[in-house]
């Protein structure tokens, strides 16, 4: 175990960057509340948000996929103009601030929206406050990273076999559902599990435009939020709960997706 | 040893912050105010205390204010696990009790200002909602603040004294967030301050809720025991109690204490 040459300062340089991700974790596990922590955990209001949080991130992620997947094809395979402009527009949410994109969905989707508007009038359908919106901003904001994940996938792929399942006379949904769909699963399921974890932990289009409505919007965490104001053990056990999910995340995708030694 | 000696540096210029701190006491009674001080203030004061910062730094050149407003609670947690507020303006007495509690305030909170509920609804009140009775109507979107926010407490007690009980759409993280949900459209009705209903200029309309049932906000001021610049966040303290922080505080539809 001998390091190889490297310039000397960046050993603190790279400590203090280790450091800044660290010393929160240790700050969690020094407040850990943990004889608060049982009761903090199953109290009603987290286990309904815990239970929500479920539905709509797995929910966001279903739809992501549904979808995802077909936009991510076109992306790697259909040439056409004005294909960039969609292409990085639809990328747009993963670095604008989650908000905007709250903002965003209810001048589309909202009761005054462009398409809200409509969904209102003409099936009395409202969108904001419910369940479906919190899945609506969910989707939103995590969608890009399956999109692209599974786009790389596509683009880096062998076609080889692709072609050859064509000249054996394979359709192309043969084609697709029995070469190309297996040969980018790899990338299907790292894109997916990113796309998962980054709707689980949504906040910033979630309150903005489905609200804080316990049991029906209220998540995971929106309710780490609230009850670090009135019940601060409670909103500490919690988050050191989604930072061990998460943890467990990277571990599952360490081999598939980050690069590794 | 030059990594030990950039470590070294490091730690040296973390450890300096930005301003000196404190101030010289022999100069400081007679030189006029000068530097910056950040404010912590509820929502609810995002317009009045903008006035308030432009005159004072136009009566005192050199002074600088710096507001970080939101809910009342939100900024006592900050404040409690070590933001660097200089002056925290609350709109209720509970959340300035969390800060004293922590021994964080300098001297004593003073009450500078109050303030009253109005339903805010639509522009002209197309749906016709006249009272906190109407709120509990079914065909009606009705948002509040969540009830861990000042503003969701006196909505719950107001429509506790009018006995009406309602399941609100959303809880909203701030008032200004109730207002802004009533203002966009997506909610028919919300219980705010008069003062939001008066800074939303003409975006909403405000329904008023009757004595009986009315709630008075109470807003405290301190100034913290850790602010590096005691003279500025005393002077603003003192501006917003004398006469000429009342006029702008009147002017924008809060009452006196």
């Amino acid at each position: 175990m001998t390091s190889e040459p490297f310039p000397r300062p960046f050993a603190i340089l790279a400590a203090l960057a280790a450091a800044l991700f660290l010393l929160p974790l240790v700050g969690l596990l020094v407040r850990f509340p943990w004889a608060e922590a049982a009761d903090a955990l199953t109290s009603p209001e987290i286990l309904t948000a815990t239970g929500l949080s479920l539905v709509t991130s797995l929910s966001a992620t279903a739809l992501s996929i549904l979808l995802g997947v077909p936009l991510a094809i076109v992306y790697a395979r259909a040439r056409f103009r004005g294909l960039r402009v969609v292409r990085a527009l639809t990328t747009l949410p993963m670095v604008l601030p989650p908000v905007v994109g709250g903002v965003a969905l209810l001048v589309a989707f909202g009761r005054r929206g462009i398409v809200g508007q409509l969904l209102d009038s003409a099936f009395g359908i409202r969108i904001p406050f419910t369940t479906a919106a919190a899945v609506l901003a969910a989707t939103f904001v995590a969608m890009p990273f399956l999109v692209l994940t599974v786009e790389a996938g596509l683009r880096s792929m062998d076609r080889r076999y692709e072609e050859a399942a064509r000249s054996l006379g394979a359709g192309r949904w043969m084609v697709f559902r029995r070469v190309t769909l297996p040969l980018v699963a790899p990338s299907l399921y790292a894109g997916a599990v990113l796309c998962w974890a980054r709707a689980l932990g949504e906040f910033g289009a979630t309150i903005t435009f489905a609200g804080n409505v316990p049991g029906s919007t209220q998540t995971l965490p929106l309710a780490v939020y609230l009850a670090l104001e009135t019940r601060p053990e409670a909103a500490i056990a919690l988050s050191l709960v989604l930072l061990l999910l998460s943890l467990v995340v990277l571990v599952a995708l360490r081999d598939r997706y980050l690069p590794t030694s | 040893m030059k990594p030990l000696a950039l470590l070294v540096a490091i730690l040296a210029v973390g450890s300096c912050g930005g301003a000196p701190r404190a101030e010289l006491p022999t100069s400081a009674s007679t030189a006029p105010p000068s530097g910056t001080i950040t404010v912590f203030a509820a929502s609810s004061l995002t317009d009045a205390f903008g006035r308030v910062g432009d005159e004072l730094t136009t009566r005192y050149p050199g002074t600088h204010f710096i507001f970080n407003y939101s809910s009342s609670s939100t900024l006592a947690t900050q404040i409690v696990n070590g933001a660097p507020a200089d002056v925290f303006a609350s709109a209720d007495d509970r959340n300035m009790r969390k800060i004293a509690d922590a021994a964080l305030v300098q001297g004593s909170a003073a009450v500078f200002a109050t303030n009253r509920l109005q339903i805010a609804v639509a522009p002209g009140n197309p749906k016709g909602i006249a009272s906190l009775a109407d709120l509990a109507r079914r065909d009606l979107v009705v948002v509040l603040a969540a009830p861990s926010v000042p503003a969701g407490r006196y909505a719950l007690d107001a429509l506790r004294q009018a006995g009406v009980t309602l399941v609100p759409a959303s809880q909203e993280l701030d008032v200004r967030a109730v207002l802004n949900k009533v203002a966009l459209g997506e909610a028919d009705a919300g219980v705010v301050y008069v003062t939001d209903v008066r800074s939303a200029a003409g975006r909403v309309t405000g329904v008023d809720i009757p004595e009986p049932h009315q709630v008075v906000a109470r807003y405290p001021v301190a100034t913290l025991r850790d602010s590096r610049n005691q003279r500025l966040s005393s002077l603003f303290v003192e501006f917003l109690l004398g006469p000429d922080g009342q006029r702008v505080l009147g002017d924008f539809g809060f009452a006196r204490p």
